[in-house]
């Protein structure tokens, strides 16, 4: 995956290129999506995450690219010298639309973030596109499986975007609890045989939750919190703190309401875990909630931030 | 990496026949008790748990044939012995159609119910009669049970059936309608269900001349099933001179000679190898695609019963081509007879010395390795194609890089079709001026067609290129006595259908070019006004569907909108034109936004359907 920090990225050579009429350059080695971002020009994308190997199965962030006959995803391709891209043809709008149509259609996007939400506004997307007639529409409609006591899967929320199972493999854990099983419109995410998560290799690093878009994976807090219609980010906080666990010096950021911690992630862009934790850091908290009733957790180094399901 | 396995073992038999299955593939049993430190520097020649997992399908094949199904120990097992993770080796199982994967045996006669077999009049007497003497579809009986199936490219002999049973080790093409005049296809298909019993011999298609004069392509595949009677025949002397000549020179004499690969997409061979041999790279693979499951198309099967001998010879001829020093023809699973006959053609071949360890006939070693596939459209795409020889699921890859830069475990790879091949080995024996002379400047040579349908005698033709359509189905007998021309399907699934106005098309580039439609596998499908075209598009969205790897949005969702829309047309639910202009849509951003050619083509026959030969306006008998 390419290294885009700023300070890396002036090292390289420039390479020109032209999109939706102006000319600009980026680095050799970007993606199509990096040159686009770091010219301004926004994406959406659903199943790309910088820390993960493209895969590049939603389709969302295609564009439009000359001599090519079909369009092209940008989240893979490579930007090559005097490539002309358009990301705003008639053509990408309707393929874009239609794309996120379809998604709705048959996976509850409702947990989806507000970036995705603005683009679904964006392209005019009518959720109820495809039911007509009495012949039903099919969706994903697997029950909410609450095999452990850590975290919850609800695959009706799950829009097959593989990160999850990059987490849990080569590219994050390295643990291969989950793959996809099955073909076509019934393929899913499954642990072997679908044994309880508990039964599988899963060691509940939690590491495919903080990957997954569609909220499809949750903690088992926020789960319940959201049932009781009790989630509020609203009066949300996020602290900021090192994991105290062990010496990696994993950062953590808790999320706090009614003066409990009621999640815990890790920055994507963090050095060291690029968003990744163990179980202890993720799931470890609830002690920090014992000892928090005395001493309030988000007394220290405070920043608020939004949700990141919201 | 440690890996972890739940509870579920195999039973004493499964394990003894993983093992045995392991042994004879020359992994050592000690392999299991590998460190992982010693698995990942290739201390054993399999011990890299990457090359370790092309024996998964393999295994899962080797369980499954003799057990009838495919249980959580049985995985678990081999997925230990081949240091996999058993989610991964599950996933893979589930996604191919045949793999049963179950804790129970079960018999499956794989009825194929696909357009080819429609358009020959044969499905619905089959499958209506099955039903009426209550044999409901999916619903074991006696531990047998039939299941309706895409094309088993047996169209110019519908009905026919794949058959698998426990013990049986590849599954049996079963012909239903071999005694046809003593009973009808529905009590055979019963009787087979009942005893289990087949008692056929397979039968041969041989191959048809449509113009093809001196034929071509027909005299290198003449049956021949003895390698002796092939080296009589002057077998083998095309590769003993093509070795006599340089990679380079080899590849400049078929780019002359202008041969583009069979297989759908029409790519330049010579390029494709050129680029091969360019790649800097000690290794590189030459595969053969006979994966054949574009419905209609049964071209390859024959090429490959008839004379498996000079699939081989060509393919040793490519890989001195492309600096490839190992071959691999991946062929689907439905075809047991024509993998048995390369089986025994490449043990011949090897114990003559022509391929496999090095000798004086073989300087660099070149060996061939057999890979059957699993019931899935999808692995014919040259990179599910390649994904799948390499023991995963078969999804394709996002190109590029092309396999030519990055192919099988990513090395540089030439995927070719079957009968590209034997158009190369054609060229190395005749040159490229002789190929030239027949066919068009653009699509020089012969083609194989596969004819199928309402003609009176469907099969395999050759032709040269050029020839027109209405030649090609006069040729076959015209259509049956009685029947009236409603329309043709070029291409398969994923080609166009025309109508009568087309049928004076010249089938060549040119002419496929100029005509807006695509010669794609060499599919010529004939209906006649007698078939319900409405049930026949709604086939084509269900085989799309069920085929779809499921990997982008647009396909494995997209399908699926399309089947619904077709099925609300059948059922006049909505008006016609709103329904049309979703499927529009639908079609054109499939086709524009997804992974592979499968979704690129998933709307194409629908589309044309629709739009060129008006299939959905009321005519004849479809109401
Ligand atoms: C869905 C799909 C199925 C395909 N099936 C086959 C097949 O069964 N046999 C084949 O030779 N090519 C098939 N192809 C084309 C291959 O991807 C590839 O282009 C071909 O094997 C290259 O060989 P050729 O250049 O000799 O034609 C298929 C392509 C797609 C998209
Ligand atoms: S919690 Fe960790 S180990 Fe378990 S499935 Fe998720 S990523 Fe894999
Ligand atoms: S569960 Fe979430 S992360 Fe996993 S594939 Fe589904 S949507 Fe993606
Ligand atoms: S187009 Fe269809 S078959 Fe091809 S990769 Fe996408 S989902 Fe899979
Ligand atoms: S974000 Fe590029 S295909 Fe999903
Ligand atoms: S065998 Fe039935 S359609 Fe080909």
């Amino acid at each position: 995956m390419a290294d885009l920090s700023l300070e890396t990225t002036t090292k390289m050579e420039l390479i020109p290129f032209g999109a939706d009429g102006r000319e600009l350059s980026a680095p050799s080695g970007s993606t199509i999506l990096h040159a686009l971002r770091l010219n301004g020009i926004e994406t959406p994308t659903l199943c790309y995450l910088e820390t993960l190997t493209p895969v590049s199965v939603c389709r969302v962030c295609v564009v439009e690219l000359d001599g090519n006959r079909t369009l092209v995803p940008s989240c893979s391709r490579l930007l090559e010298a005097g490539m002309r891209i358009q990301t705003d043809s008639p053509r990408v709008r309707l393929a874009r639309k239609l794309v996120l149509e379809l998604l709705v259609s048959a996976v509850d996007m409702s947990l989806v973030n507000e970036d995705t939400r603005a683009w679904m506004h964006f392209y005019g997307v009518d959720e109820q596109r495809f039911e007509r007639g009495a012949v039903p529409v099919a969706r994903s409609t697997e029950p909410v499986i609450e095999d452990n006591p850590l975290f919850v899967r609800d695959y009706s929320k799950c829009m097959l975007c593989y990160k999850c199972v990059e987490a849990c493999g080569t590219d994050a854990q390295n643990t291969f609890a989950i793959s996809i099983k099955g073909r076509g419109f019934g393929a899913s995410v499954s642990t072997e045989f679908s044994v309880s998560l508990a039964e599988s290799a899963c060691v509940f690093c939690g590491n495919c939750i903080a990957v997954c878009p569609t909220g499809a994976l949750m903690p088992i807090t926020e789960y319940r919190l959201r049932n009781e219609a009790n989630w509020r980010p609203e009066d949300q906080t996020v602290t900021r703190t090192v994991c105290p666990f062990c010496g990696v010096g994993c950062n953590l950021e808790l999320t706090v309401q009614d003066n409990r911690i009621i999640k815990a992630t890790s920055p994507q862009d963090h050095s060291i875990t690029h968003g990744s934790l163990c179980i202890k850091g993720r799931f470890g908290w609830e002690f920090i909630n014992q000892r928090g009733e005395e001493q309030p957790v988000n007394s220290v180094d405070q920043t608020t931030m939004r949700d990141g399901h919201e | 990496m440690d890996l972890k396995y739940t509870q579920a073992s195999p039973t004493p038999d499964e394990k003894n026949a993983i093992d045995g299955f392991l042994r004879e593939q020359g992994i050592p049993d000690s392999f299991a008790t590998l460190s992982d430190a010693e698995m990942r520097m290739g201390t054993s020649s399999v011990a890299d748990v990457r090359v370790a997992r092309q024996y998964v399908l393999p295994g899962l094949h080797s369980i499954q044939s003799q057990f009838g199904c495919v249980t959580p120990g049985a995985i678990n097992w081999l997925a230990m012995r081949l240091g996999q993770p058993a989610a991964e080796v599950y996933g893979t199982a589930t996604f191919y159609s045949l793999f049963e994967v179950a804790e129970d045996a079960v018999a499956t006669l794989h009825i194929c119910d696909d357009i080819g077999c429609r358009a020959a009049g044969t499905v619905d007497p089959l499958l209506n009669g099955l039903a009426v003497a209550g044999y409901p579809e999916d619903t074991p009986c006696n531990g047998a049970r039939w299941k309706r199936s895409p094309c088993l490219g047996l169209c110019a002999q519908s009905p026919a059936a794949y058959f698998t049973t426990p013990g049986n080790s590849a599954g049996t093409i079963a012909w239903l309608d071999l005694d046809n005049a003593v009973r009808p296809n529905t009590e055979t298909a019963i009787s087979l269900l009942q005893t289990g019993l087949i008692n056929a011999a397979p039968r041969l298609l041989s191959i048809g001349l449509a113009g093809a004069d001196p034929p071509r392509l027909s005299t290198l595949i003449k049956f021949t099933l003895n390698l002796n009677l092939y080296l009589e025949d002057g077998g083998f002397q095309a590769l003993k001179r093509a070795r006599t000549f340089t990679p380079i020179q080899l590849i400049d004499e078929i780019d002359k000679s202008g041969l583009t690969g069979r297989g759908g997409a029409g790519f330049p061979t010579g390029r494709k190898w050129r680029a091969v041999l360019a790649e800097k790279s000690p290794i590189r693979y030459l595969v053969c695609n006979a994966d054949e499951s574009e419905p209609g198309t049964f071209k390859d099967r024959t090429i490959i019963e008839n004379n498996p001998y000079s699939l081989i010879e060509a393919m040793a001829i490519a890989g001195h081509a492309c600096g490839a020093k190992k071959g691999w023809i991946y062929i689907r699973a439905e075809y047991p007879e024509a993998a048995a006959r390369l089986r025994k053609a490449l043990a011949e071949v090897r114990t003559a010395g022509l391929i496999g360890a090095a000798g004086a006939e073989n300087e660099i070693g070149f060996d061939i390795e057999l890979s059957v596939g699993a019931g899935a459209y999808i692995c014919g795409e040259e990179t599910a194609l390649l994904n799948s020889i390499e023991g995963k699921r078969g999804e394709p890859r996002n190109k590029p890089p092309f396999p030519s830069v990055s192919g099988l475990f990513g090395k540089p790879t030439a995927v070719n079709n079957v009968e590209t091949l034997i158009n190369a080995l054609w060229i190395v024996k005749h040159g490229a001026d002789a190929y030239r002379e027949v066919g068009t400047a653009q699509s020089p040579g012969t083609r194989l067609f596969s004819l199928s349908g309402s003609v009176v005698a469907p099969g395999v033709y050759e032709a040269p290129h050029g020839i027109t359509l209405r030649q090609l189905i006069v040729t076959a007998g015209g259509l049956p006595q009685g029947k009236q021309l409603r329309c043709v399907l070029l291409g398969g699934a994923a080609g166009v259908f025309v109508g009568l106005e087309d049928l004076d098309t010249e089938l060549s580039s040119e002419g496929a070019r100029a005509g807006n439609v695509t010669l794609g596998s060499g599919v010529v499908m004939v209906f006649d006004t007698s078939t319900d075209m409405r049930a026949v598009l709604k086939r084509i969205a269900e085989f799309f569907r069920h085929e779809s790897c499921g990997q982008c949005v647009p396909c494995r969702i997209g399908t699926v909108r399309q089947e619904e829309a077709l099925k609300r047309i059948l059922h006049t639910e909505t008006p016609l034109q709103e329904e049309i202009e979703l499927l529009n849509q639908l079609g054109s951003v499939m086709c524009d936004a997804s992974i592979c050619g499968l979704g690129q083509t998933a709307s194409s026959a629908i589309q044309s359907g629709i739009h060129r030969a008006k299939l959905l306006k009321s005519e004849g008998n479809n109401g």
